[in-house]
């Protein structure tokens, strides 16, 4: 009797496998990536009515976890296209082989300082800093002046104010790390997270506990009135108060060589069937269309100049000029080595 | 002419025990083994060095060693805590019948289907920086900072465990209590035992196979525990599970992870092994009550007051941090700001409101009605899946006690002690080639489901299983019942609300599960707990409420569930 219920169970799941195929004419496109990933429905229809293509987005996890698994199905890929790798896992990325090349013609439009892989199988797509957030009404209730740089933090002044990621399990703790050593440089950086950690830095493993347990000037109302955040979050903040604000209770340190640039890329994946149409999508993703839909769906921006922004988002908005800079070579080199040292240095 | 007897006899069990178990075996074959065993084999295969290099590299290192301790010595210290509040709660609920027990009883499941960051989010509601505990101390006695530190201590690691797995012993332990016989330890108080005694010597030997067996349940849940110790516990601790996730993610030490997976793997089994040795021989036949019998009203005082004591903790313990996070998600915190506690609170339904409101326009955006019927179909279809494949395994194991069992029966437990990021991977891996592509499949989610759910039915069945009397069996079969007739009519009678539990079990696994599901859910067509978690990682307060409002609404739709499946009535099972 039960035995039949499994037996039953595997044609479902043969002809679940069959349904897959679609009709003839129209095809369909996979698109792998990360859960932060977001579109607006007018613009993916535009898309999908313009190549007479299905779309497919599968959300695999983090950026970490969506990366390993399109490496380790590498050889019979899960999809057509894998979008939202970072610079800080670009090389592991590149070094296992993952994408082909495709120089694609909005390619020459975008500034070079994005372009991290010469040989264009990673094509960047957008940026957002990591950056220092801080409560306005807190340090000013407090009169305290906002940092104006890293080393500012490790001031009497600043003293238990900061709340932090661990660069071990947190993407933005690492950024956060990599700008410490892209301005200290990998002799000085040690000595600088000591000041900090004598200056009472509170570390937790996740943005979650830092934004929403242990920072002020987020709805979970926490003590410490300065976190490492996006450069984005306070428009964040801003769009979706509880109740319309005028400004963002927070606000961004942009001071030069204070923020990290996160750049995302998008490729196509080596064992991709369907090239033509993998070229195309890529070519949508830098179109202005989608990068101007992409600021208010992720809150990131955009690399192409073409794409304008609106009004109401920008005017919430303060990029770095200068951020600290770590190439992906030099992070897949020593990320462990960077991670052991932090850890010993900070945690012990 | 015996030995001739005794072939035929073996003759036409084979069969049969293979026909029993080749469902739940093919099952984890195909879902479990294959898939664990495709990911080991290319992790260890990544570098061109030997089977056992990433595991000296894992005893070599000091850090790591570290970890194995500290894995052992939380999940242990977590399971006799839970066992130390769960017993009183489980002989109060088997033991005493009294007004909105059940309510009671579904209330202790709702923290097992809860995403951690929202339960972290719940105990800072109370114990955090500028949690209600916190608030009132330094109001109380003029503290300039807070007094309790309680984010990323080993209390919180501690506390968090006990909050999860409590219902656990409650519903494990309290149903086989409720059907033991009364009268066998009224029979040792009249021959003059102390009350003591009768405990020490009577009830905990009789109880001992059901403690047993969720004290292992609790124990493997704490020692592959994750978003506990990465959330509550801090940067200051991991566990093997949260040392497999560095490794694999952060790293991409995959031959390291993997030997990691194989020594979680192995404590996961010899842990079994031990509990399945012991099982076998502390199982004894009993006479199974119906709980009309071995149920009373809360009549003595003494009896009300200890009562009463033991509801007022298992309330704290349980609701006090929910209560928090479901108030929250209906204040307002107005716009003046900065001032620490300074801050005016409203009555709002804003967040539940917004959740209806696709504001962004964006594609994945789905109401919360279409989240609650995805949740609530995966559920019903783990609930299917893991009794067809729990009862005949649990069925075959109490039988008899052949070497093939004592072999199965650790084999079973070993889905939950494995690392969820190894199997994720080897599931991509093992289950994308035809004929058995199934990384886009729907069905793949309530199969993950299952894996966990499965084991939880087995143990919740095999103790009532074991002690039914096998005269009972006996004499029905001298009567002439068939064999399906015996177990149509007496086992699953008797063990109708084991059965319960176990379906119970399934639906809150399913209800809650977070890691597998976001690995495979069409992104329009989330759970409940993946709808939370896309609110979470963004700021602002709207966000931040919708998530809670959302908790707020899987904290309801768990315990009406829970409700539900305890008033149900397998037609002739009655009071059982």
């Amino acid at each position: 009797m039960k035995s039949r219920i499994i037996l039953l169970l595997v044609p479902i799941l043969f002809l679940n496998a069959c349904a897959q195929a679609t009709p003839e004419g129209h095809k369909s496109l996979t698109v792998m990536t990360h859960d932060s990933f977001a579109i607006s429905e007018e613009v993916i229809t535009g898309f999908e009515t313009e190549n007479n293509v299905t779309v497919q987005f599968l959300k695999a996890g983090d950026t970490g976890t969506a990366l390993n698994k399109a490496i380790l199905s590498k050889d019979n890929p899960l999809a057509d296209v894998f979008y939202g790798v970072d610079n800080t896992f670009l090389s592991r990325a590149l070094d296992e082989g993952i994408f082909q090349s495709y120089n694609a013609p909005t390619l020459a439009r975008v500034p070079d300082d994005y372009k991290l892989d010469p040989s264009n199988r990673a094509l960047p797509v957008d940026f957002g800093d990591v950056c220092l957030n801080y409560d306005k009404a807190f340090l000013e209730e407090n009169g305290i002046a906002p940092p104006q740089s890293l080393e500012d933090l490790t001031q009497p002044e600043y003293q238990g104010l900061l709340v932090v990621q661990n660069p071990a399990t947190s993407s933005p703790g690492l950024s956060f790390l990599l700008a410490t050593i892209g301005y200290f440089g990998e002799d000085g950086y040690l000595q600088y997270w000591q000041d900090l950690v004598a200056n009472d830095v509170q570390i937790v493993n996740d943005w979650e506990t830092a934004y929403y347990t242990e920072f002020s000037g987020s709805s979970g109302k926490g003590p410490r009135p300065i976190v490492v955040s996006y450069d984005s979050s306070p428009a964040f903040e801003f769009i979706y108060a509880e109740t319309p604000i005028e400004e963002p209770p927070t606000a961004v340190v942009v001071s030069d060589n204070t923020c990290f640039r996160q750049i995302e890329f998008v490729g196509i994946l080596t064992g991709s069937r369907n090239r033509d149409l993998a070229e195309k999508w890529i070519d949508f993703m830098l179109s202005p269309t989608f990068q101007e839909d992409m600021p208010l769906q992720m809150f990131v921006f955009p690399v192409n100049p073409d794409a304008t922004l609106d009004e109401a988002f920008l005017e919430h908005l303060e990029l770095p000029a200068v951020t600290a800079f770590v190439s992906p070579e030099d992070i897949a080199l020593n990320r462990e080595q960077w991670l052991q040292d932090w850890t010993e240095t900070v945690l012990r | 002419m015996t030995t001739q007897n005794q072939r035929t006899i073996r003759f036409v069990r084979a069969p049969k025990f293979i026909l029993v178990w080749f469902a739940p075996l093919v099952f984890l074959a195909i879902f479990y083994f294959y898939p664990l065993g495709s990911i080991l084999g290319i992790s260890f295969g990544r570098e061109q060095v030997s089977f056992a290099t990433p595991f000296l590299d894992v005893f070599g290192s000091a850090s790591v060693r570290n970890v194995l301790y500290f894995t052992f010595w939380q999940a242990a210290i977590s399971t006799i805590l839970t066992l130390m509040i769960g017993l009183p709660g489980a002989y109060l609920f088997a033991r005493y019948n009294f007004r909105g027990k059940s309510f009671i009883l579904a209330l202790t499941a709702v923290p097992f289907v809860m995403p951690t960051l929202v339960v972290a989010a719940a105990f800072n509601a109370l114990l955090g920086p500028n949690g209600w505990v916190n608030l009132v101390l330094m109001e109380g006695f003029n503290l300039p900072q807070p007094p309790i530190q309680f984010v990323n201590t080993i209390y919180a690691i501690l506390l968090a465990h006990i909050f999860y797995n409590t219902t656990i012993v409650l519903r494990m332990v309290g149903d086989f209590w409720s059907h033991l016989d009364p009268r066998i330890t009224q029979a040792a108080r009249v021959l003059g035992a102390s009350r003591w005694g009768t405990l020490r010597h009577i009830t905990f030997p009789l109880l001992l196979p059901s403690i047993a067996a969720s004290a292992l349940l609790v124990f493997i849940f704490d020692f592959t525990s994750f978003g506990v110790i990465l959330v509550l516990g801090g940067p200051q601790y991991a566990t093997l599970e949260v040392e497999i996730y560095y490794q694999t993610i952060s790293l991409f030490n995959l031959p390291l992870a993997a030997a990691l997976s194989v020594i979680q793997l192995a404590c996961t089994l010899a842990m079994t092994i031990i509990y399945t040795r012991l099982s076998t021989r502390i199982s004894r036949p009993l006479s199974l009550q119906p709980r009309g019998f071995t149920q009373k009203r809360l009549t003595s005082w003494s009896s009300r007051i200890l009562a009463s004591l033991m509801i007022v903790l298992l309330l704290a313990l349980f609701t006090l941090p929910l209560l928090a996070l479901a108030g929250r998600s209906f204040t307002r915190l107005g716009p003046e700001r900065g001032q620490l506690g300074d801050v005016t609170r409203g009555f709002t339904l804003d967040f539940y409101k917004e959740l209806s409101v696709n504001r962004r326009e964006s594609l994945f955006y789905a109401p919360p009605t279409r989240a609650i019927a995805v949740s609530l179909g995966y559920a019903t279809a783990t609930i299917v899946f893991a009794l067809a494949l729990g009862m005949p395994a649990a069925w075959a194991l109490a039988r008899n006690d052949s070497r093939a069992n004592r072999v199965l029966d650790p084999i079973i437990m070993l889905p939950l002690g494995t690392s969820a990021v190894t199997l994720g991977l080897g599931f991509i891996i093992a289950l994308g080639r035809p004929p058995l592509d199934l990384r886009a499949s729907p069905l793949l989610i309530p199969i993950a489901h299952t894996l966990v759910a499965f084991p939880f039915v087995v143990r919740s069945l095999t103790p009532s299983l074991r002690s039914i009397r096998p005269r009972l069996r006996q004499a029905a079969a001298v009567l002439g019942a068939s064999p399906s007739q015996i177990t149509r009519l007496i086992d699953i009678p008797l063990v109708g609300r084991a059965l319960l539990v176990a379906a119970a079990f399934a639906f809150t696994i399913s209800m809650g599960e977070f890691g597998a599901t976001a690995l495979i859910a069409r992104p329009e067509y989330p759970t409940i707990p993946l709808a939370i978690y896309r609110f979470i990682p963004q700021p602002g307060a709207l966000n931040y409420g919708q998530a809670l409002a959302l908790s707020t609404i899987l904290m309801v739709i768990t315990a009406v569930g829970m409700i539900a499946i305890e008033r149900f009535r397998i037609a002739d099972i009655g009071e059982f």
